[in-house]
């Protein structure tokens, strides 16, 4: 018997990882960039699985909305794309696969032999991050606001053109 | 039911991190190494979404944004400086 959500959370979760290992494996920046968008938009729609509607919606606007963006921007401008391709070493990749070979089993070794619980977010979350914000965590609420402008004027001092 | 089990969140989250980490060990590229370290920052919050705490993620989405803002710039000055944005040429404060 075919379970409708299962089926579409594998189906979600299959196209996250795959535009994931594009976006790392591609040698072409710009399609790096296109399949962070792909990955980032697969984990907008896990967002939504997990009851965290207001998440998706702001993964949508802050990531793919700015900040992916903000990266094909800077593709643009520093137009790498039409340089030539640097041979790749395959003992860097097969190194760097092993690493994430490793580290990949060690964390589902770790995550399979506990028995963790999932959080009950239910209800409505949009209203309950809005309490938590401005309720018990109003402190790092704030300092990620300072953070936040810190790096705009830190971005526009460094990226001056002198 | 496979959509309702925090264990496939988990498993789905740990590969993210795994592919953001070979990706930050295999590439030479900065704009591609910032990729993956959105792809770590991803896997992060996705668990922390799993587990309840909401919350957390927002402040990992602005911190992100931060991340990238900062980082961004630094490349396109590193690419003004040295024209390039590979990080093999970015040797100046070598030794």
């Amino acid at each position: 018997m075919i379970n409708l959500p299962d089926t579409v959370f594998v189906l979600i979760a299959g196209m996250m990882l795959i535009a994931a290992a594009g976006a790392v494996w591609l040698k072409n920046v710009f399609y790096n960039a296109l399949c962070l968008i792909a990955c980032l938009f697969g984990v907008a729609c896990l967002f939504i699985y997990l009851n965290a509607e207001f998440l998706a919606v702001m993964q949508v606007i802050i990531y793919i909305g700015a900040i992916a963006v903000a990266i094909l921007f800077v593709i643009m401008l520093s137009h790498p794309m039409a340089r030539r391709h640097a041979e790749r070493s395959g003992a860097t990749l097969a190194r760097s696969a092993v690493l994430a070979g490793a580290l990949f089993a060690l964390l589902a070794k770790a995550v399979l032999s506990a028995a963790w619980v999932r959080g009950s977010s239910g209800g409505d979350s949009t209203r309950a991050i809005g309490r938590a914000l401005l309720g018990e965590s109003v402190l790092p609420f704030e300092i990620v606001s300072v953070v936040l402008l810190a790096a705009i004027i830190g971005a526009l001092v460094i990226s001056r053109n002198r | 039911m496979i959509s309702q089990s925090i264990y496939s969140y988990l498993i789905v989250s740990s590969a993210l991190f795994a592919i953001g980490v070979f990706g930050l060990a295999a590439r030479r590229n900065l704009v591609a190494i910032l990729i993956s370290l959105e792809l770590i920052l991803n896997s992060a919050s996705l668990n922390f979404v799993a587990f309840g705490f909401q919350t957390f993620a927002v402040f990992i989405i602005a911190l992100a944004a931060a991340e990238v803002c900062i980082g961004l710039s630094l490349i396109l000055l590193l690419h003004r400086h040295i024209d390039s944005i590979r990080i093999d040429q970015a040797r100046e404060l070598k030794g």
